[in-house]
């Protein structure tokens, strides 16, 4: 009886000790968050924009109709919360999508947010408006949407050719802002107007980007922040140096590779630091369009020869994950489980029976000891690219094939690839929302233009309809599991490994969640605090 | 006096032309334009947005439209738009030279400063320890890459104090604007200071071997005067030449430099926009340095024909 009491008192005694910590914790009001950037983002619009360089510092300009709750690490459909939407609701058939949309919301220039705005930046993104967006690289996000129709002000639906559940997880990555429909496209590049936290201040090429506190924010009491202030860095050795020396609070975003991690933490031992997954795929992309890759057997032998632990080893000091095409669990909400995974040829423990196998399939399409095969594989000349691209030439030599690095400069990257003027390459692949509708058909639907090995499958795709337009979840993925098998299977795209990268904030910094399955979507930073 | 003028006006002329033309040509030899950067950042190509962009930025027309227009454009002083920032070039390129002219100063003030003194005594103690130190000294200065030497410099600052001496851009007193300056210009002067030690000291040892250095010793004057007045100033002029040399090959250090101590110059800023293949910003740019040097040698050029008059005859 008596431990009961302890026990009590101690229960007791922690609730008490939580409580005063969240009373220490209590947001303050303040101060400037100063972040490096990695890069000098080309313009400020995140809707032209195809990397996170753009939307780290430009997303708490905006808001979003729905954004995933920025606390919680995991981007799922149960953590969509109403953003410029108070609510949601679907019709019965699936095929309408109405938001009532939040009152009283002001831009950043003082005009009233309306469903006209929403409706003319879906347009704009369905390419259907007047105004043109220079570049539009998600435009086959919204391919099932027929039509956006608003009802009064604070009224707006997506009217859908058939049902497509996932459309809002798309409408709450944070490539998926809000404009407004009194600001150019043009303008937008140079300077932002949003409904967001913070108000753009200026942004110097190669320099830095400035954003200031937005004091109409209708979170009332948000931010916390004065300001962001990034600096960009391109240099990496510099930029650690800076965070390490206290110039910055923050490093940017799953910046740090695995060793370098190490170098901060040993050199600020204080800092906090997390390693996430990325959702960025490194894989393997084949011309099949001629030989000696036309060959199915060739195909197979290189997906049989690969050794992903080793991968994982030497780049990220085993602190990566090995998947199918979606991010596997548990960071990932649609990978495969381990033991689906590894009834897949090449996914197997025994690295030395695969490419047993992978020399028997080489022998068949007759490659031996004796005779071996030549092939250049190509890469971007980053170090992210071409560091995988040497282990794997090194480990395609156990199957009889001799690869020659091919280092291409970025500019020339895509269009090589594009006219097909590779034999095997090395590519990564970033997702930046966690649904097999964002993957399945950019990567791999026919004719898709990120589809880079021209794979075509018709029986495939109609099975990405069935998982696209499924309500329950439940049911949802194993089609998806059994999608991703026959990729891998098919030899698509050869599935590496999925990458993990750290962030770093210094102890002061309160209120930082890093997002664990995606790059892209938690940068508003609108209750982020700095306890100083 | 006058034909001659014409004659070098001329021929000015005619170097700026090629030169525009080589920057033209080469920048659209390099494979890929800013449209397949931009498109290979987001990893797809749509042909219409293409073409659109391309028909946006001008650079679908035939090459010698787009030549004529740049280059009747840099004449009226119209240097037209960042392909990247969509702001006008000038605006861009302006603010940056005096980050880099600063830098290139100090950094050769360091050399010079350091170079010509040390130079000297080692020759005066030619073959005593302190020339041997001064000798591994220069030729370490020789042998470090300056952004090797930059990475060193920042690595030993944040371990030993702390601190990092990174770009300040907005320094609250002289002292703070001079610190901003003086780590990096010391580290790609350091080469540059080693090279004029180098140079300082051979020249100084043949000069003191010459007899009126004898003689000045012989009619009693003292050795600081020997070193500095009658060696030093005959010494001088290779040093003058290096130094000269230094301040144009200074542009090749400087964009490792502004790199590594992330300083937003000039240097740093041309090779960002060659690389997303900003040709307002690169075109210009090159030219206007173009420009400078040409007319620096027109300059001198017409300085010699005013002090030497054979020169305005002969040539």
């Amino acid at each position: 009886m008596r431990s009961v009491w302890a026990l009590a008192a101690m229960a007791a005694l922690s609730v008490l000790t939580a409580s005063t910590a969240t009373l220490a914790g209590e947001p303050k009001q303040g101060g400037v968050l100063r972040m490096y950037h990695r890069d000098s983002p080309a313009n400020a619009s995140i809707l032209e924009g195809a990397t996170y360089s753009v939307n780290v510092p430009f997303m708490g300009v905006f808001n979003n109709l729905v954004i995933y709750d920025q606390h919680i690490a995991q981007n799922s459909p149960d953590t969509l919360r109403p953003e410029l939407a108070e609510s949601w609701s679907w019709s019965s058939d699936n095929k309408k999508l109405t938001f009532k949309l939040r009152q009283g919301v002001k831009w950043h220039d003082g005009k009233p947010f309306t469903s006209a705005d929403v409706k003319c930046s879906f347009d704009l993104l369905m390419g259907k408006s007047q105004q043109k967006l220079r570049q539009n690289p998600r435009k086959a996000w919204y391919s099932e949407v027929d039509e956006i129709t608003t009802s009064g002000d604070l009224e707006v639906s997506f009217n859908l050719k058939r049902p497509q559940p996932s459309l809002l997880a798309m409408l709450a990555s944070g490539y998926t802002p809000v404009y407004p429909c009194h600001v150019s496209p043009a303008d937008m590049r140079t300077h932002p107007i949003g409904t967001g936290p913070f108000k753009f201040v200026e942004f110097k090429a190669n320099e830095s980007i400035k954003l200031t506190r937005n004091p109409d924010y209708w979170k009332k009491g948000l931010p916390h922040l004065d300001g962001i202030e990034y600096t960009i860095i391109p240099n990496r050795s510099t930029a650690i140096l800076a965070f390490v020396a206290g110039k910055f609070d923050m490093t940017f975003p799953t910046h740090i590779t695995i060793p370098l991690l190490k170098d901060i933490k040993s050199q600020a031992p204080n800092a906090t630091c997390v390693v996430e997954p990325t959702n960025v795929s490194t894989n393997i992309i084949v011309n099949s369009t001629s030989a000696p890759f036309d060959n199915i057997d060739i195909r197979r032998a290189v997906a049989l020869a690969l050794d992903r632990k080793a991968f994982i080893d030497i780049l990220f000091e085993g602190q990566a994950d090995i998947g199918g095409t979606m991010l596997p669990p548990p960071q990932g909400i649609w990978g495969m489980p381990k033991d689906k995974l590894a009834t897949i040829p090449g996914y197997g423990p025994d690295v030395k029976a695969n490419r047993e196998e992978a020399k028997k399939l080489m022998q068949k399409a007759g490659y031996g000891p004796d005779k071996h095969l030549a092939v250049k594989v190509s890469t971007r000349n980053l170090a992210e690219y071409r560091d995988p691209a040497v282990i794997l030439i090194d480990q395609l030599k156990s199957i009889y094939i001799d690869g020659e690095l091919d280092v291409v400069e970025t500019a020339n990257w895509f269009p090589k690839v594009a006219r097909k003027d590779y034999m095997l390459g090395l590519n990564l692949t970033g997702n930046s929302v966690d649904d097999p509708d964002q993957s399945f058909y950019e990567n791999y639907s026919c004719g898709s233009e990120r589809n880079y090995t021209n794979y075509c499958n018709r029986e495939i795709e109609k099975l990405f309809d069935v998982q696209s337009q499924e309500i329950d979840l439940a049911k949802r993925k194993p089609l998806v599991w059994e999608i991703d098998k026959k990729l891998q299977e098919d030899v698509a795209r050869p599935i590496i490994f999925h990458a993990r990268a750290g962030t770093c904030w210094q102890p002061y910094v309160k209120g930082v969640t890093i997002m664990s399955n995606s790059s892209y979507n938690g940068f508003r930073y609108e209750d982020l605090w700095l306890d100083k | 006096m006058l034909a001659y003028l014409v004659r070098r006006l001329f021929l000015m002329l005619v170097t700026l032309f090629g030169i525009s033309v080589v920057i033209f040509v080469l920048l659209r030899i390099v494979p890929g334009n800013i449209v397949d950067i931009l498109f290979a950042a987001a990893g797809y190509v749509d042909p219409a947005d293409k073409a659109n962009l391309e028909k946006e930025l001008g650079i679908d027309q035939p090459l010698i439209v787009q030549y004529w227009h740049w280059i009747s454009g840099f004449l009226r002083g119209d240097f037209g738009y960042s392909y990247v920032s969509e702001k006008p070039a000038l605006q861009e390129i302006l603010p940056r030279i005096p980050i880099t002219a600063r830098l290139a100063g100090l950094a050769l003030l360091f050399s010079a400063s350091i170079g010509i003194p040390l130079g000297v005594i080692s020759a005066v103690k030619q073959g005593t320890r302190l020339d041997y130190a001064l000798r591994v000294v220069s030729l370490s200065g020789l042998s470090l890459p300056s952004f090797w030497l930059g990475l060193l410099i920042l690595t030993a600052s944040v371990a030993m104090f702390g601190q990092m001496p990174i770009f300040n851009p907005n320094p609250q007193t002289w002292l703070e604007a001079f610190a901003t300056y003086a780590v990096p210009a010391a580290a790609v002067g350091f080469r540059s200071a080693a090279l004029t030690m180098r140079i300082t000291r051979s020249s100084m040892l043949e000069v003191l071997r010459q007899d009126y250095i004898r003689t000045a010793r012989a009619k009693g004057a003292s050795e600081t005067s020997v070193n500095y007045q009658h060696a030093l100033k005959n010494a001088i002029l290779p040093v003058i030449t290096v130094i000269g040399i230094e301040a144009a090959f200074l542009i090749g250090g400087l964009i490792v430099t502004e790199t590594v101590f992330n300083i937003p110059g000039v240097a740093r800023f041309l090779v960002e926009a060659i690389r997303w293949r900003d040709y307002p910003i690169v075109q210009n740019l090159v030219m206007l340095i173009a420009v400078v040097v040409v007319s620096a040698n027109f300059i001198v050029d017409m300085l010699y024909a005013v002090f030497d008059p054979r020169i305005r005859y002969t040539d």
